[in-house]
């Protein structure tokens, strides 16, 4: 039992990641008809905003004899980059996606890729191959619960994770701004005519997914220390898997898949040699698919986005 | 005039839609622009609210300020110009209290969007015990009416309105004209497009007849109520 338990707890963190990412994918195709491939790339690059934030502020507090508190320079790295990181993703959609507006899907999609490759390789001509290891912002302390280790990290990462979704989700239900994501995500067309400018909601999009990502990274930099330029490569497919798991468009449906992978691949390993965990996995989720084409969520047809 | 077009030219790919159309409408009146499917009574509406690109050589003014300058959100939250689309186009997923507050997304004076929200549902009744449910969700009648009010809120200089008699019952139409006619008292010049044409002609003050992309006559309604080859063309003899 405290084994099963260990392991939800270590699902719901690493659920945590691709649910933040998954909801930049659904969030950006709901209004725009296309996953943005270069948004496993975008996270990659929040992470690495996060650790030039967290640098520099440790720096700072230590020239200036600050001496501020770990939390305090955590919190100030999370809501620094994911504004700074929310500015990248609205240069993305100014310089790959708004020109192609009215071009066919496909090439919006390879404009994604490439956007990711150059966000890859950029990286590392900047800052070479070496890989950098994710300053240790908050000391780990483990609770023991009753034969469950709990650590502070985890219940950080899962908590900032979901309040970060909550307010997301008030944001798309209570503001003109969501109200405006939800009308684009119906039909875009007659937005303008409403007075609202696409070219003010698309970069919203992007930037509110970007900020997302970038979160993810910070936590995940939290719990896996170590940065390289291509880590959001595979957690990036994983995570658009998960948009498509929870149905295209769907809000609630990215973030249940996005935990809901989080627990295959660490549940799968219980059973099964663990060098056949994303094998399994993935047959896994085909399955699903197989069954519910659409995602949990998703209707034919249809790119709403949904709460 | 507060409106003027001038050789307006819109084409769909190799297909001109438009030839050259000129027409305008003064402050406060209610014109319309009648003909048969297909004669580029909509199209004329999207080049106005820049739904559609224009030609070269198209020539658009709204109270003297080029409308090619503006962008369609602009068109509509600067200019002042609403339009009601072929089809209503109601954002579905959204409450009808929704679609109406969206519609001021760009208002400046934001104080006075209750007070239109207001406006709305003593004009539409209808509308006021509806405001939570999804646009989705209401009838036809409703639909236009939410159509009608939306645009009421985004901007009421004048109102470009698509078929808003399509899909009426006869004695809704009445009512939905009833209450264009209120919004027009109130101030806003109006131009519609109509299939209806026995309707159109008794509601605007003055009305264009278009066919394929051309404009083909134009003068008051009471005279092309008159004119012979409207009524066989139009009327129904």
């Amino acid at each position: 039992m405290e084994f099963f338990l260990q392991n939800v707890v270590n699902a719901l963190q690493w659920g945590s990641f691709y649910a933040l990412i998954a909801l930049g994918y659904s969030m950006v195709y709901s209004i725009m008809m296309v996953f943005n491939f270069a948004h496993g790339d975008v996270f990659m690059t929040g992470a690495y905003i996060g650790f030039g934030t967290a640098s520099l502020l440790l720096a700072l507090s230590a020239a200036l004899g600050l001496g501020l508190p770990g939390w305090t320079i955590l919190s100030l790295t999370i809501a620094v980059s994911m504004v700074l990181t929310a500015f990248l993703g609205v240069l993305v959609e100014r310089v790959g996606y708004r020109p192609l507006r009215e071009a066919p899907r496909a090439s919006a999609a390879i404009t994604g890729l490439m956007i990711g490759i150059i966000l890859e390789t950029g990286n590392l001509a900047l800052l070479g191959a070496r890989r950098l290891s994710f300053p240790d912002l908050i000391h780990s302390t483990t609770y023991n619960l009753g034969g469950v280790f709990v650590t502070n990290k985890k219940i950080l990462i899962v908590a900032v994770s979901l309040a970060l979704m909550y307010a997301l989700h008030q944001f798309i239900r209570k503001t003109r701004w969501g109200m405006a994501m939800r009308a684009m995500s119906y039909d875009f067309e007659v937005v303008p005519l409403m007075g609202v400018s696409l070219n003010v909601i698309a970069p919203l999009t992007f930037a509110v997914g970007s900020g997302l990502a970038a979160a993810a990274g910070i936590l995940y930099g939290l719990a896996y220390p170590v940065l390289d330029p291509y880590m959001g490569v595979l957690l990036g497919w994983k995570a658009f898997v998960a948009a498509i798991l929870g149905g295209r468009g769907s809000i609630l449906g990215a973030a249940l898949a996005g935990f809901l992978l989080g627990f295959i691949e660490i549940f799968v390993p219980m059973i099964f040699p663990s060098t056949l965990r994303d094998l399994i996995a993935y047959s896994i989720i085909l399955l699903i698919l197989t069954f519910r084409p659409y995602g949990f969520f998703g209707q034919p047809h249809s790119t709403q986005l949904r709460l | 005039m507060q409106l003027l077009v001038e050789r307006l030219r819109v084409s769909y790919g190799n297909i001109r839609a438009l030839h050259g159309s000129d027409f305008a409408v003064d402050t406060g009146e209610i014109v319309c622009i009648i003909g048969a499917n297909g004669a580029g009574k909509s199209t004329t509406l999207r080049a106005i609210s820049r739904m559609v690109p224009v030609e070269a050589g198209s020539h658009m003014t709204f109270m003297d300020r080029d409308l090619l300058g503006f962008p369609a959100d602009k068109v509509v939250s600067q200019l002042g110009i609403s339009h009601v689309p072929e089809g209503r186009r109601l954002f579905g997923n959204l409450t009808v209290m929704e679609n109406l507050l969206l519609a001021t997304f760009a208002r400046k004076d934001r104080h006075k969007v209750s007070g239109d929200i207001d406006r709305v549902f003593s004009i539409f009744p209808r509308l006021r015990e509806r405001q939570t449910q999804a646009a989705g969700t209401l009838s036809g009648g409703e639909q236009q009416m939410l159509a009608v009010g939306r645009a009421y809120m985004s901007g009421r200089r004048m109102m470009l309105l698509d078929e808003p008699s399509m899909g009426l019952a006869p004695l809704l139409m009445l009512s939905m004209f009833e209450a264009l006619q209120e919004i027009n008292t109130a101030g806003t010049t109006i131009l519609l497009v109509e299939q209806n044409a026995r309707l159109a002609l008794k509601f605007a003050q003055r009305a264009y007849v278009m066919e394929n992309g051309h404009i083909v006559l134009e003068g008051e309604s009471r005279d092309l109520r008159e004119d012979p080859q409207v009524k066989t063309a139009y009327l129904g003899g």
